[in-house]
């Protein structure tokens, strides 16, 4: 099932590390900020 | 008699509404979470290799749901712009207020992942193709709801000018999903569509089904989150301002 | 009072340069709506004359020709009707091959060939694995066979 045969070359992604990665990690990054910037908003205006 | 039925209209729904927000957040953080994870798990390990592309077709997996949630969303928060203008509803106004910058966040992240797909692959980062063009024209339509929204001090006619920019900008979303048909493009046609069998392996159609599945549930999760936000801010605004009258 | 002024000249500045960006955008927008052309709207002139201008098309199997001592390659672009002999010189992105797509940027020379400045490759939008990809020719390759049969 696994399509890789090594750890290197998951990380390798057949040449192409420096354009799938950072695609997938500023997706990620993204996501995680917003849902940060929004949690400190939360605190801030929430009057309770 | 009228101007307490309107207010209490005005107030109290969206005050009811924050607690309930509150109450489905975790529930769709859950859901984005465990579709999130399986979705990453077929992407980058399950799902074979392209025979053209080789690996790099993988920013598929974020790129095609950064895409069509870019556009999903901005139909979401048009919609609910023009309920809240045939309605004079605040709630749906803060809906719409409350998805763009999450839609200008999935739209800028499809033009960055199809500037890193298209560098390897087409040979260029970018050019001014019509599919290409008229998603950039999308992210200015987020930049220039949210712009305009926070220039208009009085949140009424914010809410109202916001309303008719979005609603006029939904002309774009049919421009942007059928350039590849109308217009000759750099970009491929689509590869999944509604009238069609997909273009494209089952193992790899799964990986974008749930990535776009968990975008879905997450652009629930911090549209609720910023919708409560917007609620509580203008709460206290209105708070803050009836003081100052009262003590005036 | 004046923050407030500062923060509306600030947002105002901001909505300006918005429009101005949107008016270069729907510029490009409306003058890249025909992206390429193909190589018989080439032949029938339809192609912008003597500027530069983009054409679309295959690139035909077996004309990719390269220099022995140069980046310099020669190809022929192709709709199945009409083809086009490009000249280019420089480095070929990943997908393009013989039989693939391609769009190629550049003036048309006197001689009829078209020397390009930027070549890019158009793929489309199937995705298989390579497996699949050669059953599927296989396949094609039986169909043909049983049809000239």
């Amino acid at each position: 099932m696994m399509h890789w045969n090594s750890v290197s070359d998951f990380f390798a992604m057949g040449g192409y590390a420096i354009y799938v990665w950072p695609s997938f990690g500023l997706t990620l990054g993204a996501m995680v900020l917003e849902v940060w910037l929004l949690r400190r908003r939360a605190n801030k205006a929430d009057v309770a | 008699m009228g101007l307490f039925g309107i207010n209490w209209y005005r107030y109290a729904a969206p005050q009811a509404f924050y607690p309930l927000a509150g109450k489905m957040i975790p529930w769709f953080a859950a859901i984005a979470v465990t579709l999130g994870i399986s979705g990453l798990y077929i992407s980058l390990c399950i799902a074979p290799t392209d025979f053209q592309q080789g690996e790099v077709y993988r920013i598929i997996f974020v790129h095609v749901p950064a895409a069509w949630m870019s556009m999903f969303i901005y139909l979401v928060m048009a919609g609910w712009a023009g309920i809240g203008l045939a309605l004079n509803a605040r709630l749906s106004f803060m809906m719409a207020q409350a998805l763009a910058p999450t839609g200008a966040m999935f739209t800028l992240l499809a033009l960055v992942t199809g500037s890193l797909w298209g560098r390897p692959t087409w040979g260029t980062w970018w050019v001014w193709d019509a599919r290409l063009t008229s998603e950039l024209i999308l992210l200015f339509l987020y930049i220039g709801f949210m712009a305009l929204q926070s220039a208009i001090e009085d949140p009424r006619r914010a809410d109202r000018a916001g309303a008719v920019l979005a609603l006029v900008g939904v002309v774009n979303v049919p421009i942007i999903y059928f350039s590849v048909e109308w217009w000759n493009t750099l970009h491929q046609g689509a590869s999944i569509g509604l009238t069609r069998a997909p273009a494209m392996a089952a193992p790899m159609l799964w990986g974008v089904l749930l990535m776009a599945l968990a975008f879905w549930a997450y652009t629930i999760v911090v549209a609720l989150m910023r919708v409560r936000c917007v609620i509580a801010e203008r709460a206290r605004e209105a708070h803050w301002l009836n003081e100052m009258r009262e003590s005036t | 009072m004046k923050a407030r002024h500062k923060r509306l000249a600030f947002i105002a500045v901001g909505l300006i340069a918005l429009g101005v960006a949107t008016a270069l955008v729907l510029d490009a927008f409306r003058s890249n709506l025909v992206f390429f052309y193909t190589p018989t709207q080439v032949a029938n002139g339809e192609a912008p004359q003597g500027g530069r201008f983009r054409i679309g098309g295959l690139v035909e199997p077996g004309s990719l020709k390269r220099a022995a001592n140069s980046l310099e390659v020669r190809f022929v672009v192709t709709d199945t009707a009409k083809r086009v002999e490009v000249v280019y010189s420089g480095v070929l992105p990943d997908l393009f091959k013989e039989g693939g797509g391609t769009v190629v940027q550049g003036r048309l020379a006197a001689d009829g060939s078209f020397h390009a400045d930027q070549v890019l490759a158009k793929h489309d939008e199937n995705y298989m694995p390579p497996e699949a990809a050669e059953a599927l020719k296989q396949a094609r390759r039986v169909q043909t066979t049983v049809e000239v049969e």
